[in-house]
Formats: C-alpha cells, structure tokens, sequence
C-alpha cells in the first residue's frame, strides 16, 4: 500500500536536518560502493589469473634443466644438465603420462621470410602432444603428427596473427612455404590459443626435423601432462619423474637445483586458496563497511527518537497505535538506508563496468585486471542485504520509541 | 458515561511505594461539564491520566461509555483514545512542523480517514473555532490563545464521547482563557461530556460541577 502520508511524514523527518541525513546516507552508501570496487577488483584480478591458467592445460608439469648444487657420486657441484630424445623416452615411459612433449629452441634471432618479406617470430619445435598442452585450437588445416615426426618432415603450423602478416587480400596459407634459417617449410595448419597475442604469434616445426637441421639431439624443455587426476597423484608422478632424471644423469635426487620443474596444478590450487581468501577478506572488509554505515543510521535514528519523543507523545494521546509508531521509524530507517545503498551500489557498479568497457572499447589490457564482472545474484543479494539492514537499524529505536509513555513525554 | 469503582495507583520510585489514588468512586454522567479541582500532588493528573487510557490502574474498575478499561493491550488503548476521547493539554502539544490544518487532521489520520476529507473536515472544525483563515499557519507563527484553538478543534475532530483538558487555560491570560473556556462551554452544548483539571477557582466556577481532590481521594 502507498501511504502518501507515510512518504510525507519521511521526507518532511529527513529534510529538517538536510546535513545529517546526507552524512548518515553518505557512510551507507561509502560501505555499499567499497564493497562493490572491492568485489570488482577482487573479480578482476582473479580473471586475469585464471585466463593465464585456461591458456594451458591445468594438470602439467614443466621441467627444465638446471644446474646440480651437490656432489654425487664423486661428480662435482656445478655441472650443467643436458635433456635429449632419451629423456623424452624415458619419462613417456612412466605411468600416469597422460601427454608429453619436448620443446627445442633455434639459437639467436632470425627472420622468418615469404616471398621476400621478412619477418620475425618466435619458433617452437615440438612434439604432436604439446596442442593439447598448450591447448591450441586449430582453426585451419592440421596440426603436427607422429608422421611428420618420424619422416623428419619440413611442415608448421603457424599462429592466426602470422598468417595475417604474411598473407593478405585472401591468400591461403595452407600449401604455401615459409623460409625459416635458410630451410623451407611447408604450412600444414593454422591455429589459434586463448592465451595473449604472443601465443598467436609462434610457429611449430617438428622437433625430430629442427634437431636433424642443427644437427643436434637436444631438448629444451619437457612437458607432461597428467589428465584428470588428483593433485597428490600428480606431486607423487612429479617426484618420479625427478627420480628418473635422476638416475639418468646422476645427480642426487635431493638436488632442487639440477633440474626445475613447475606442476601448475600445484599452483592452480594454490592460487584458487589464495583467491578463496582474497574474496572472503574483501567480504569482510566490505560487510564490515556496511555495518559501519548502518550502526551509523541506527545511531540516527536514536537521536530522532529521542528529539521526536514529545511529538510520538502526542501522536499516541491522539490515537497512534504502537504499530504505527514502529512502522514510521522502520521505514524511514529502511528508505535512507535502501537509497543510499542503491545509488552506492548503482556507483560502483557504473565505475566497474566503465571501466571494463573503456578497456574493451581501447583494447587496454592490463595484466592483473580482466573483466572485472559484478554477478546480478550478488547485486540483488547486496540489496536484500540492505533493506534488512535498514530494518534492523531502525527498530532498536522504533522500540524504544513505541515504550515512550505519552504523558510524560508531553510534560516534557 | 465514565463510571469510576475504587480506583487505587500507587507508584514505586525505589523503596518507595507512593499510593497516589487511594480509591476513586466517581460517576460522570454523558453531556456534564466537570471540573477537578486539588492542590499539586492530590491525585488530579494521575486521575485524568486514567481517564485518558494514559495509564493503568492498579485496582477497581474503569467503565467508559460501557465498556471496561482494564487490561487493555497498546494496541485496544490507543483505539479508545481516538475513538472516545479528545485531549487538551497545557502545553497545546501541536507538532510545530506541521500546519494548523495538518495538525488538526491527525486524529483522523489514525482512523484512517483518506486524505482529502481529512483536511476538508480540518478546516471545517478550525472554521467552528473562528481559525479558517489560519489553516496554512504553522503554530509557532500563532498565538497562545490561538495555538490552544488549534488543539480544541483537534480534539473535537475525531468527534468523541469526552473532551479531556489538563490545566487548558494554564498557559493564557485571563482574556483568552475565558475565550477558551466558552468553546467548551460550546462543546458541551452539542452534547459533549467535557472534563477539565484545573487549579483556577474562576475557571472551575464555569463548569457546571466541580470535583474536588485531596490526598488521592474525593471529597465533593
């Protein structure tokens, strides 16, 4: 029911004290507003994190070679490890691998050429298995295969944004070859990953052809990847994994140093514990801003309790049942807190998704803030959250206002 | 119309009981014009607090218009008051931020009178205490005299059985406080029952019976 006479009665209490009502409104509406920046924030740096996770595989370990720090065997500290195909081997061996590649880099810079335009661009030799690694999405032709593996095959595949360097005005790739140190190769697929710019910028060669070219059995780096298994079946097939390497090149398996891996299911879990608790401290910290601003209008509405005593006095001689009382103090508690909530709420949000859409429209990307999205279930709970507290803020004094005895308020 | 049976209140202020009222037996008929009369302290404003349905009672009966004031929940006290009684004070009690008309209107706003007819009926009755052309004024740009007008005709609009004033002409001179007290006489004449406390003998002469109190009991 709209009681035009309510809505007078609230705003004729409010505007008598226009710079108290604005201050009380104000803490409720900061709290609501930080809330909403916070969660925005919290939301945007989390994306950001978890778009360089989506980028891979989520349960993959990377080992690198490193540098031995202890003495083993009668070998000195300080020798420098070496992987080759026999360590690809080796670790495809083991149980749990689910996929394995190796990475082989070309020295120095180069330029990458097609009909006399150079260019250049980063090269990754690689076995079949690093697509579903590097969760590459081809969106042309193929990928590398065993084939091109065992037949030492002068095939890539290139990234979305070399294609479209090298190819304009509708030119198929597919066919066409690339000159890469001197070597030709043919384009077999084009693909595409979900990852930054850089990874649309690579080209994948064979690793078995890359090695034969620069006459060497080298391996950069490994990568495995697990499936879909828990996170101690992938530290225990980790620790195998070192033991193995071990073993092969002699050095202690208590070395951290000799060779380094990385499992970014380790760190995926350790990031959603840090993001679990980056969103419950923003919680804290927002719930605890909002309940500054509604003890604030509580408080206030003590005070008007308390200046309006004669005048309740008045209303209840006249008729006022205590219910009346109680509604008028309730609502006028509820409308200044849902007010200024609401436009904190509506603030916020505009600074949010302003900001999301000036960076989207000037392709701004910043590195620890993606999509900065607030979920409409969270809005409509911070709303729900407000007029309850607006309710509860308002009825300590609205009791204290209905226990107001009418001839001694009056005498007053 | 107000039928009082050995009344008793006392207060407790710590240790201390205080019996205020020490049994009230008191009659008043429909249409009478009374005036209670006592010293401070003799029971008069604890009695008419009582009438009021402002307070309750420790002990006796309270019949008003046939019905018994006992036991009566906020809720049932607050609806007797607007529907039988109109109240008068000293101190006028009108809600300064509000107009004359407004402040007149508020009984019917507690019986839900819609708002149209609730100030239609306001001037109507600032019109019978001579204030039409004053229904936009707040209360602080009237006089006493006026102000007390005011709360009259908000006491008289929610048309009741009993009109209750507490000390009505305490606060006027003695000019305005026989205008005040020829409205009642006026009210009175449509039927009205209308008590009055007062500690003014020439304002007690006016009524038609005076009820004298001492020491929280009745001697007529």
């Amino acid at each position: 029911m709209i009681d035009i006479d309510k809505w007078q009665e609230i705003f004729s209490s409010l505007g008598r004290h226009k710079l108290r009502t604005f201050l009380t409104a104000f803490a409720v509406w900061w709290g609501i507003f930080m809330l909403v920046i916070l969660l925005g924030a919290g939301t945007g740096l989390e994306n950001s994190q978890k778009r360089n996770f989506s980028d891979d595989a989520t349960n993959s370990i990377f080992i690198r070679p490193g540098q031995t720090s202890q003495e083993y065997k009668g070998l000195p500290p300080g020798r420098f490890i070496q992987f080759d195909n026999q360590d690809f081997d080796l670790v495809s061996k083991l149980e749990g691998i689910q996929h394995i590649t190796g990475r082989f880099y070309f020295w120095g810079s180069f330029f990458v050429t097609y009909q006399g335009e150079s260019l250049s661009f980063d090269v990754r030799c690689v076995h079949p298995d690093h697509k579903v690694i590097e969760n590459t999405k081809i969106t042309e032709g193929r990928y590398l295969n065993q084939s091109d593996i065992d037949e030492f095959r002068k095939v890539c595949v290139i990234g979305d944004l070399v294609a479209e360097s090298f190819f304009k005005d509708g030119e198929d790739p597919i066919g066409k070859n690339l000159t890469i140190r001197n070597t030709k190769y043919k384009i077999v697929g084009i693909f595409t990953d979900s990852g930054s710019d850089r990874e649309r910028r690579y080209i994948y060669l064979p690793i078995s052809t890359a090695q034969k070219i620069s006459g060497r059995d080298r391996i950069n780096q490994l990568i495995v990847e697990l499936g879909d298994i828990p996170l101690e079946e992938s530290l225990k097939i980790e620790n195998e994994i070192k033991n193995v390497l071990a073993v092969q090149h002699k050095f202690s398996p208590d070395d951290r140093e000799a060779i380094r891996t990385f499992n970014l299911a380790e760190a995926f879990q350790e990031f959603q514990t840090v993001f679990g608790f980056i969103r419950g401290f923003i919680w804290f910290v927002g719930i605890g801003s909002i309940i500054a601003g509604v003890i604030g209008v509580s408080n206030i509405m003590l005070i008007v309790v308390k200046e309006r005593t004669k005048e309740i006095g008045v209303r209840k001689a006249l008729g006022a049942t205590p219910r009346s009382i109680v509604t008028m103090i309730v609502q006028e508690s509820i409308f200044l807190t849902s007010i200024a909530g609401y436009l904190g709420l509506a603030c916020g949000l505009l600074l949010v998704g302003g900001l999301q859409s000036v960076m989207e429209s000037n392709d701004i990307e910043i590195e620890f803030f993606y999509n900065p999205e607030i979920d409409l279930g969270m809005v409509i709970f911070a709303l729900f959250i407000l007029i309850l507290s607006g309710a509860v803020a308002g009825l300590i004094p609205a009791l204290q206002a209905v226990k107001i005895n009418p001839v001694i308020a009056m005498k007053s | 119309m107000i039928k009082l049976q050995n009344i008793t209140k006392s207060y407790t202020t710590g240790q201390n009981t205080l019996q205020v009222l020490k049994g009230i037996d008191l009659n008043i008929e429909a249409g009478e014009f009374v005036s209670i009369m006592g010293s401070s302290g003799s029971g008069k404003s604890t009695l008419l607090n009582i009438l009021g349905i402002l307070d309750e009672y420790d002990d006796g009966s309270y019949t008003l218009d046939g019905t018994l004031m006992k036991d009566l929940s906020q809720k049932q006290a607050a609806q007797y008051r607007n529907q039988f009684l109109g109240f008068v004070f000293q101190s006028f009690n009108l809600l300064n931020f509000k107009t004359a008309a407004e402040n007149v209107a508020l009984p019917l706003y507690y019986q839900k009178v819609p708002r149209k007819e609730r100030h239609a009926r306001a001037v109507e009755y600032l019109d019978r205490v001579g204030l039409k052309d004053w229904s936009d004024h707040l209360p602080t740009q009237m006089s006493g005299g006026q102000q007390q007008r005011v709360a009259i005709a908000r006491a008289l609009i929610g048309q009741p059985k009993v009109i209750l004033a507490d000390e009505p002409t305490g606060a006027l001179d003695t000019a305005t406080s026989h205008e005040v007290m020829n409205f009642f006489k006026e009210v009175n004449d449509q039927g009205i029952t209308v008590i009055i406390v007062t500690h003014e003998h020439d304002i007690a002469e006016m009524t038609s019976r005076i009820i004298h109190m001492k020491d929280g009991l009745i001697e007529e």
